[in-house]
């Protein structure tokens, strides 16, 4: 992650390019492994979630695991631009771990995949993964 | 401008009309002499700026001499209400919950300085509570300040009737205070600004809400007034507002109100209404604000499931640029204080969008505008974890 795009602000963007950074557009405008209304949840084996409506960043996600590792998972977020980005991001980055794995995946791991993000978004947007643990957590106690 | 793109956020900024550019643009390289100075140069400056504060106040229906010109709303909406306070030394005021922050933050400044203030409630539609108002008056209040249109929501807010209000109890108390302003930027293109049959005695606008340049307000200052300056300087602008008058600007905000009093809004009104009753079809969205009681070019409505920036960015791409009151956008990260003090949650402001109409904007370019925002809602709603559609709803299901 360079020096920059981790300092960032979305209101010091001097106008070139875009908000955030081409990786984020890119999770952004297409977004991977989304649960949509086409696929059946009850083909997941647990579900975490994290946040609330008011705070403006609420996120879902759903993990099939079979012999201890994750083979899919599927999200819904509502959030900005960068927690779109940042669900989207964790799914690619978590399938096909172990649980073990995929339990230590930090905040900071998914804003460094994603290049970087404003500062001021780190917190509100990265819960994906507080979700991810929770829905590990779940299918533990199951 | 982007080709093909559509602007949909004149209350925000306006562009500035070519009749405006043309108007300043001699007094950079020609004109440019300091009005302050006794020669040939400065002369033709200082008629330039003579001649602009008549415009404005003949469309202000006030004297010259009641006009000030400042760098913009912001510091207009500071002059007038630090100015009046620190001129009384102490004291009360009273303003709304949905004020501009130029206005709410230069209350907070003065609670700092020992003054005390009243925020009044407003009502659903965003109109300020006058039972409120009648109750919260006091002898020591010196100051009331209430907006005259909303900017995000586009309220109308009853003027003329808070003017009565404050007369009223002025003459009861047989007090000339408290004085009344109103933050007039949302509302110059639009609404009466006659300032004897709406009853203010402090009136803010500013350039670049009406096709002017950023970088120029003008300050309504009745006669007899006692207001002290928040900056120091020379002497211009009797003294309220030192520094420099910058002419091509003053000169351009006469102008601009020049081309105001031509222009009908009638377009503006059709393309609103327009706006309203097809994006009110989408499914699980609400208008914020009144129906009728609001400015012709402001619709903001809340889509359900959606948070605003990320259907900015989502619109943006398809060429079409306006606001939302989503803490994303904002620069303290909280959503915004107009739509939540209409009694609205948190989650309201979060998935509001503002779109504000100007002279430029067409019909058709509103039919795209539908199109796009339903496409978008539709897309986010698909992928957000809070909307819940109808069970008849095919968007989630299909």
């Amino acid at each position: 992650m360079n020096k920059k795009s981790s300092k960032f602000d979305i209101r010091d963007i001097e106008g070139e390019g875009w908000v955030y950074s081409a990786k984020v557009e890119d999770h952004f405008f297409h977004p991977r492994n989304v649960m949509t209304g086409k696929i059946k949840e009850s083909d997941f084996d647990a579900i975490g979630e994290v946040g609330s409506p008011a705070c403006g960043d609420v996120m879902k996600v759903w993990i099939k695991v079979e012999n201890n590792k994750i083979i899919d998972l599927k999200w819904k977020t509502f959030g900005c631009a960068s927690a779109i980005a940042a669900t989207s991001i964790l799914s690619e980055m978590t399938i096909g771990k172990t649980l073990n794995e995929a339990y230590k995946i930090t905040a900071q791991d998914i804003a460094h995949e994603l290049g970087g993000l404003p500062r001021r978004k780190i917190h509100c947007s990265i819960l994906g993964d507080q979700a991810l643990r929770k829905a590990i957590d779940c299918w533990r106690l199951n | 401008m982007i080709h093909n793109s559509i602007y949909l956020d004149h209350a925000s900024t306006t562009p500035v009309d070519e009749r405006v550019v043309r108007k300043m643009t001699p007094y950079f390289e020609l004109v440019y002499g300091n009005p302050s100075g006794l020669y040939k140069q400065s002369r033709e400056a200082k008629k330039a700026v003579t001649q602009s504060r008549k415009i404005t106040a003949g469309f202000l229906n006030s004297k010259p001499e009641e006009i000030i010109f400042t760098s913009g709303g912001t510091e207009s909406d500071n002059l007038a209400i630090l100015g009046v306070a620190r001129a009384s030394g102490r004291g009360h005021i009273i303003t709304s919950k949905i004020e501009h922050s130029a206005v709410l933050n230069s209350c907070r400044q003065l609670e700092k300085e020992g003054f005390a203030v009243t925020y009044l409630d407003v009502d659903k539609d965003g109109v300020v509570n006058l039972e409120q108002l009648k109750k919260s008056l006091k002898k020591d209040t010196i100051l009331v300040s209430i907006m005259y249109a909303n900017n995000e929501i586009g309220t109308i807010e009853p003027i003329a009737k808070i003017s009565r209000i404050i007369k009223d109890f002025r003459s009861k108390n047989k007090s000339a205070t408290p004085y009344f302003h109103t933050d007039a930027c949302q509302a110059a293109l639009y609404l009466n600004m006659d300032v004897k049959s709406i009853g203010v005695d402090l009136l803010t606008f500013n350039g670049s809400k009406i096709y002017a340049p950023k970088g120029v307000g003008v300050l309504y200052i009745k006669e007899g007034v006692k207001i002290v300056p928040v900056l120091f300087g020379g002497g211009q602008e009797r003294g309220l507002r030192p520094g420099t008058e910058n002419v091509p600007y003053i000169v351009a905000i006469a102008e601009a109100l020049n081309i105001i009093k031509k222009h009908n809004f009638k377009i503006e009104l059709k393309m609103r209404d327009f706006l309203i009753n097809e994006l009110l079809k989408i499914e699980h969205s609400h208008l914020n604000g009144s129906k009728t009681n609001r400015l012709p070019n402001n619709i903001n409505i809340t889509f359900d499931g959606i948070e605003g920036e990320a259907a900015i960015l989502y619109l943006d791409r398809m060429g079409i640029g306006l606001s939302t009151g989503s803490a994303c956008m904002s620069q303290s990260l909280k959503p915004s204080h107009v739509i939540t003090a209409l009694g609205c949650d948190d989650e309201a402001a979060h998935s509001s969008l503002r779109l504000s109409l100007g002279r430029d904007n067409t019909i058709s370019q509103m039919k795209r505008v539908v199109e796009a925002i339903s496409e978008t809602v539709g897309k986010l709603r698909q992928m957000s974890a809070t909307y819940k559609s109808n069970p008849k709803s095919k968007i989630d299901h299909e």
